[in-house]
């Protein structure tokens, strides 16, 4: 997923880039490597990262391929995934601010921020679907998308889609919100809170990322693509498909965008949930 | 059959107040608490059995007592709804008590009244939930209230605590006399006060109306609805910790007890009822995260966060209410049941805190957030049950806060018809609101936790800090195991809700719904499992890695920064400050220092307060307004007690020629 990414951007900057599979060549390097603790810190830090990973696998696992059922679903897992995915960042930050540096500490503060913001649209937008399908498990109401509900609604899935691609770029620190690749503390806010770790457990933080890559693009391509209309074998690899869309979307934005400024950040967060909310407004008026 | 559990519940809840006034006279501070604790051990031994036997039977229970008094009968009741508001009692209040016994150990003075009080307190607050009779029902409320204060003035040789005593008692008293009007109006149209009475009284909607209104201001005030709460962030801090424990996680839930009951027998209510407590609910849940995001005295900030909380329950009643005026059982049977378990949920989290705090304050001598940090080093199992605690009151799987906060993201999103606006107003209210008071927490909790027990010690009070001692720790690990406990036994806790529900409403669940909603739960229950599985083999797999490979430690990176002090390190005003930014308008916080100058700067200040928006900007000029009008009144007040005593005379008169003058 990362690779494709980074390829996209690679592309628009002119550069041959980076193999799509760098990130797992990472991974198993990072795993022989022996570990650097600070001094400061204590048990928390090397805790985190296995609390972090056992919720974006759990998460991870939450979700359907189109019609194809998550391994597990139940009525309201969405919740449970948005909560997994807040006790994941809590570890995170946690283990930023065991260190005791100034750095993560920011990006720990600023990340908290932009969390509580990013998930009253993550409801909102999830309020659309209820609405129109009824509540029930994410597995089931994915599967009820058709092209006969683009027809009827597809405005609704558009402006649910557009919000929730902004929470994808908020919560995995793209552009415009944090910049991946930058290299000074003090502006980063996923990257600086992961300063300290090093061997395995970067590792572990690295894969953990790039899942939540993962259960975002999911969901968003769950939301935009109508599976239900498709044959049952071809459901699968469009799914696929449209994760690597996704993923080239995501470069594209991350290579054309430059950095917003942090003061910036609640303002895009509170568009996307204005958006969730018009298109509540729209299922109401329709 | 006639059985008595009741006399006995009535024996537990003496036998705390017997062995409290016989630790009363004894000086020794050793001894005094610990004879005080046991006879809360044993009063809530026995008062346990009746309580277990009503939640599993759920027949109520009733015990009248032969004696007149005015306005109806002395009786006792124990139904589902008195049952399950005993359970936090009898839960926190021993652990608390023992806690105690140690906290205060280092006290000069003598213990044998703070002891006597606690227990006063705990009984007191059993019987209040079994009192079936509003005058009975308003004498317990006053001893509560009475007792408590006493707790609060402990160290009342400070003068900030005497004046947080009196915010406490004045707020109570307010709250008292709103409850007193309300049973007053509702007694005078069931011409009783028997509760049993009052709930067959035919009120108008008007009244009705009024009644409600009436309720919540009185029991708001004790359980801190904004901007009743005042008291509150007084008088918590003020309080020893094992009492806030007590009162914030317990005490105040009998406010929410109160407008239960009170619901119960005001007939069917209107849905402006549900809106106004949803509004509550929602106000006091985002502003109470918020101010509390903004503090630096630890046990402030907890209780800032029991307005929080208390609005998160709020919302759940106020959505069980809606559902009661719409004719939703769903909406009925989830928002109250969400709400109900949160108060138990509440209860054992946040007790937890404030012991955690104390043991913190114990060990190192200051509240101030900001000089604290590192104390995970030394003080590791206050260290660990706090975190516990604090992933739960953000809500977060696999600890108990996310299950009650579960059943009401339920009910919003259960509710929801596409034929009704109403239910969707409410769903963006839950959800939006759930989600954003979650978010919050979790930010202000990763804060407190930070930086209390992460990173290096900021001054030296964190330095030279102990662990406390078994006394101390064990009530925390044992309340920390409740909050994973409920969170892994969701299914089994969420059935014994289910009576209280019933008292309050008498809707059931239609049985497919019950099915799918316990499905739920198993899942929640198995991922829970899962993850605990899961992180624990990840970690053990972790461990195994680096074969042969020698961990290296070597301080944090630093950008190269040749001497970084533990004073660099993020404060918690510098970790909140972006999010109470955003909040500026309301919190008022007021910045005030000096910027370095000069081309080798020597100094440079700074400091943040906030202050209480309420108390502020509503009840000071408010107070300040009465004082002015009714000043004159004063000159009847001059110490002469027989000219009191001719008051008291000459209203006696008026009034026997008052009633005299009716009859003829």
């Amino acid at each position: 997923m990362l690779g494709i990414i980074n390829r996209v951007k690679a592309f628009f900057a002119g550069r041959q880039g980076p193999s799509v599979w760098q990130l797992y060549h990472d991974l198993f390097k990072l795993l022989q490597k022996a570990s650097v603790y600070s001094r400061s810190t204590s048990a928390v830090i090397r805790l985190g990262p296995s609390v972090v990973l056992a919720c974006m696998a759990l998460a991870t696992m939450m979700l359907p391929w189109g019609e194809l059922r998550a391994p597990v679903t139940f009525v309201g897992d969405i919740i449970l995934l948005a909560y997994l995915l807040g006790l994941a960042r809590f570890a995170t930050v946690l283990a930023a601010l065991d260190t005791g540096s100034s750095f993560e500490g920011m990006g720990a503060s600023r990340e908290v921020q932009f969390a509580a913001l990013a998930e009253p649209s993550f409801f909102l937008g999830m309020l659309v679907l209820v609405l129109h399908f009824g509540f029930s498990g994410l597995s089931k109401m994915v599967s009820e998308i058709s092209l006969e509900t683009w027809r009827t609604s597809g405005v609704l899935l558009i402006l649910v889609g557009c919000s929730w691609f902004v929470l994808l770029l908020t919560e995995n620190s793209r552009m415009p919100v944090d910049d991946p690749n930058t290299h000074l503390e003090l502006t980063m806010i996923h990257e600086v809170m992961v300063l300290d770790y090093g061997g395995p457990d970067l590792a572990f933080i690295l894969y953990a990322a790039s899942l939540k890559l993962w259960i975002f693009a999911a969901l968003v391509v769950n939301l935009i693509v109508p599976m239900h209309s498709l044959a049952p074998w071809l459901q699968a690899p469009i799914f696929l498909l449209g994760m690597v869309f996704v993923m080239v979307l995501v470069g594209v934005v991350e290579s054309i965008l430059a950095r917003q400024r942090l003061l910036q950040i609640p303002k895009i967060l509170i568009g996307a949930a204005l958006l969730s909310l018009i298109a509540l407004i729209v299922r109401l008026m329709g | 059959m006639k059985d008595r559990y009741m006399e006995v519940f009535i024996l537990g809840c003496i036998i705390p107040i017997v062995l409290g006034a016989f630790a009363l006279p004894i000086r020794r501070p050793r001894i005094a608490p610990w004879v005080a604790a046991f006879g809360v051990w044993l009063g809530c031994g026995i008062a346990a059995v009746p309580v277990i036997r009503a939640l599993a039977g759920g027949v109520p229970l009733s015990l009248q007592i032969a004696w007149n008094m005015p306005g109806g009968s002395l009786t006792f009741g124990l139904d589902g709804l008195s049952a399950f508001f005993c359970l936090p009692i009898l839960l926190v209040s021993p652990l608390a008590a023992v806690y105690g016994c140690q906290y205060l150990a280092h006290e000069k003075k003598p213990l044998g009244p703070v002891s006597f009080f606690y227990n006063v307190l705990t009984a007191s607050m059993l019987l209040l939930l079994t009192a079936r009779n509003g005058l009975l029902f308003l004498v317990i409320w006053e001893v509560m209230a009475i007792s408590s204060f006493f707790l609060v003035i402990f160290d009342d040789e400070h003068a900030h605590v005497r004046q947080a005593g009196w915010t406490y008692l004045v707020a109570s008293h307010l709250g008292t006399g709103a409850l007193l009007v309300l049973f007053a109006l509702l007694g005078r149209q069931a011409n009783s006060l028997d509760f049993d009475l009052m709930a067959k009284a035919v009120l108008s909607p008007t009244m009705a109306g009024i009644l409600f209104a009436l309720a919540v201001i009185g029991f708001g005030t004790k359980a801190g609805f904004i901007p009743l709460h005042v008291w509150l962030p007084e008088a918590h801090p003020a309080a020893p910790s094992h009492v806030s424990a007590l009162m914030s996680g317990v005490m105040i839930k009998t406010g929410i007890y109160g407008l239960l009951r009170i619901v119960t027998m005001l007939g069917h209510p209107a849905a402006a009822w549900g809106w106004t407590l949803v509004i509550i609910g929602l106000v006091s849940g985002i502003l109470g995260v918020a101010f509390a995001l903004a503090q630096h005295d630890l046990k402030r900030l907890l209780a800032y966060h029991s307005v929080e909380n208390i609005g998160i329950i709020a919302l759940g009643l106020g959505a069980g209410l809606l559902g009661l005026a719409w004719d939703q059982p769903v909406l009925v049977v989830l928002g109250f049941g969400g709400g109900i378990l949160h108060v138990l949920n509440h209860a054992i989290f946040k007790s937890l805190l404030f012991l955690g705090a104390g043991a913190v304050v114990h060990s190192t001598g200051t509240r101030d957030i900001d000089h604290l940090g590192g104390l995970i080093k030394s003080m590791r199992w206050t260290a660990a049950t706090f975190a516990i605690a604090s992933a739960a009151i953000s809500g977060l799987p696999p600890f108990n806060g996310f299950v009650s906060e579960f059943l009401i993201y339920l009910a919003g999103f259960r509710g929801v018809r596409a034929d009704a606006p109403g239910t969707v107003i409410l769903a963006i209210a839950v959800g939006g609101g759930l989600a954003m008071i979650g978010g919050l927490a979790a930010a202000c909790f990763a804060k407190a936790f930070g930086i209390v027990f992460l990173g290096e010690p900021r001054s030296s009070h964190a330095t030279h800090a102990e662990e406390v001692g078994a006394a101390m720790r064990w009530p925390m690990v044992v309340l920390a195991a409740a909050c994973l406990g409920i969170g892994l036994l969701a299914p089994a806790v969420v059935k014994m809700v289910l009576p209280a529900v019933r008292t309050v409403a008498p809707a059931t669940l239609p049985p497919e719904l019950m099915t799918t909603t316990m499905g739920s739960l198993m899942g929640i229950v198995c991922m829970s499992t899962a993850l605990l599985l899961l992180a624990i083999g990840f970690y053990l797999i972790r461990r195994s890695l680096p074969r042969g490979k020698e961990e290296t430690a070597t301080g944090t990176w630093d950008c190269g920064y040749a001497r970084p002090t533990a004073r660099m390190q993020y404060t918690a005003s510098s970790f909140a400050q972006p999010l109470t930014d955003l909040f500026k308008i309301v919190l008022g916080t007021r910045k005030q220092g000096s910027a370095p100058s000069g081309f080798f700067p020597q100094r440079a200040t700074f400091e943040t307060q906030t202050p209480d928006a309420a108390r502020e900007h509503l009840f000071v000029p408010l107070f300040r307004l009465i004082d002015r009008a009714l000043s004159p009144v004063r000159r009847m007040q001059h110490g002469r007690i027989h000219e009191y005593l001719l008051y008291i005379a000459l209203v006696l008169i008026l009034l026997l020629i008052w009633k005299a003058g009716g009859r003829s």
